[in-house]
């Protein structure tokens, strides 16, 4: 489980070797501020609220989505050799409206424009193609570039006017000469009227034809060039409604079985299906679940073991889960207890009675890998976002603030006092801002590049290279 | 030394109480309806209606007519709970548009 070398059971040839096996935690990488994007003032439209962040599996195109309905894709600009001593900077490349906001008159139901997830295909051609998706539609966008027009036509001038075709007397063939760089987004594919239920999940099948969807009480599964048709592997919903005491929080493919999927519970547990097993994947492969202390058992027992995103390792041997207060990473070889867990804001055990009342209890914090599988992220409230360093053992707590925003600023870890006395530069728990919250972190598959989106900002920090 | 105080033990007890379970009792105080309603789980249930809004014209007409020239009972602040006495009115259904503007990550 070292940073580099090759993992047990993984494609032959590919070794998980990379400048990002290093430690994120403790004194081995230095975090620095980068960039922001988005606006500085307090008062936050609520259109703007990032719902989702992503890399590409490149790392060179980062996508984030909003409430609004809005995709904006950034592109890291090709490393200047000259000023090697930062990696190139993400500018926007494209920005485009994927949903927008519905009403389902025969059911009253009003759908959010909202992005709940986007996830990018690999490259196949020039073109760069990525599915997002509200509650109930799932879109496939093609976004591509146009660098050269026809100029020269015959019976048209160059403003488009026709010609009169009398007046032509000679002919010429049309050519293609330069121009300004145009981005073109448009959508290819609409994946409609599948869910019932709010769609919290997609998943790209390591295939690259098909990918799955997952709302509350359903999975289906999709082939990215149908849209008419898709077939449901998973269903929990109980006959009864009254019976209802489980819902799926997050689904997601394994990263090289394309037969493999897992599903997570509001209860705490994670389910590995099968597809080769049955057409309908009801019963699990397997169950990974943490057994509980009955006497340690609370009112807030299940609210807090609810899982909120699940995410493979890339070398698909482990998983991670988030739930409110703690990461734990599962080795999909054994199923009754995770092989680390790490806390993520213990102090807040505390104080769950009023993140009850404030509802707070019920945010959905995200997680992530980075690309060598050596160090998982995820957000915290106050702006903090935390990293745990599965080498070392080392943690580490950074702020997404404008405060630190020099280029090249090393950003100072932070640290909340539980309780007692507090230390100078520490913070205590109640003078934590809950409204500031990271639900969204994404780490760049290969390279020490982190993006982080505070309620309506995205922070892009680096480690230090020198 | 339990055994030679049994009282201790109980003493010890409560002053250990879990946090989480301090918090419960927090909770219990303040809600002490909470968790008691029968047939599934409340959040649960909550969930999966996000962005239910009802509107029924026969409903709201037949209650115009019989309120005459009173007030039509008007939304609770709390909007997620649908009741049987709160008539929705077309003015608590806003108008659902996109947003024309572009983000502001973009600009």
């Amino acid at each position: 489980m070292g940073g580099g070398g090759v993992y047990a059971g993984e494609p032959r040839g590919k070794a998980w070797v990379g400048r990002g096996g290093g430690a994120g935690g403790g004194n081995d990488i230095q975090w620095c501020f980068s960039q922001v994007k988005g606006a500085v003032d307090d008062d936050v439209a609520e259109a703007d609220i990032i719902s989702t962040v992503e890399f590409n599996h490149s790392g060179e195109l980062l996508a984030t989505g909003d409430k609004g309905g809005r995709v904006v894709i950034f592109q890291q600009e090709q490393e200047n050799k000259i000023q090697s001593h930062s990696r190139g900077e993400y500018n926007v490349y494209s920005t485009f409206q994927s949903h927008e906001p519905e009403f389902d008159y025969l059911k009253s139901l009003e759908i959010e424009e909202k992005i709940n997830k986007i996830r990018w295909l690999p490259q196949k051609n020039a073109a760069q193609f990525l599915l997002s998706t509200n509650d109930k539609t799932i879109k496939l966008w093609k976004i591509s570039e146009r660098d050269k027009r026809p100029e020269g036509y015959n019976l048209k001038e160059e403003d488009g006017r026709y010609r009169d075709p009398t007046t032509v007397t000679t002919l010429r063939v049309p050519v293609f000469r330069p121009m300004d760089l145009m981005v073109e987004a448009s959508p290819r594919r609409i994946f409609a009227n599948a869910h019932t239920y709010h769609i919290n999940s997609i998943s790209i099948n390591s295939d690259y034809e098909t990918y799955l969807s997952a709302d509350d009480l359903r999975i289906n599964l999709w082939h990215l060039e149908i849209t008419d048709r898709s077939f449901n592997i998973v269903d929990i919903k109980p006959a009864n409604m009254e019976e209802l005491t489980e819902v799926i929080t997050a689904a997601e493919f394994h990263p090289n079985s394309c037969n493999t999927f897992v599903y997570s519970s509001s209860k705490g547990t994670i389910r590995l299906c099968d597809m080769r097993a049955s057409a309908l994947c009801d019963r699990h492969s397997k169950l990974f679940e943490e057994p509980e202390d009955p006497s340690n058992r609370s009112f807030f027992s299940e609210i807090i073991s609810s899982i909120s995103d699940v995410k493979f390792s890339h070398s698909g041997r482990y998983m991670m889960t988030r739930d409110y207060l703690s990461v734990k990473i599962w080795d999909l070889n054994m199923e009754n207890r995770p092989v680390e867990t790490y806390q993520v804001h213990e102090y807040l055990r505390s104080k769950l009675c009023s993140l009850y009342e404030n509802d707070c209890i019920f945010d959905k914090f995200e997680c992530c890998w980075n690309g060598s599988d050596s160090v998982v992220m995820t957000g915290s409230y106050n702006n903090f976002f935390r990293m745990f360093d599965r080498n070392t053992k080392r943690d580490i707590t950074l702020e997404a603030s404008r405060e630190n925003n020099k280029p090249r600023t090393v950003l100072k870890p932070r640290k909340v006092c539980a309780s007692g006395k507090r230390k100078k530069d520490e913070i205590s728990v109640d003078s934590l801002d809950f409204n500031k919250k990271i639900l969204h972190t994404a780490w760049h598959p290969k390279e020490n590049i982190i993006a982080v989106a505070t309620t309506n900002n995205l922070y892009i920090f680096q480690d230090k290279v020198n | 030394l339990f055994n030679q105080f049994p009282n201790l033990a109980s003493e010890m007890e409560d002053k250990v109480t879990s946090p989480e379970k301090a918090e419960e009792a927090k909770l219990k105080a303040r809600y002490p309806h909470l968790g008691q309603k029968p047939g599934g789980s409340d959040f649960l249930r909550k969930r999966l209606q996000k962005g239910q809004k009802y509107f029924d014209s026969g409903d709201y007409n037949m209650a115009k007519a019989k309120m005459k020239n009173k007030q039509l009972p008007t939304a609770t602040p709390d909007k997620t709970e649908v009741t049987g006495d709160h008539i929705p009115t077309p003015q608590d259904l806003p108008q659902r548009k996109p947003s024309l503007v572009a983000s502001k990550l973009a600009g």
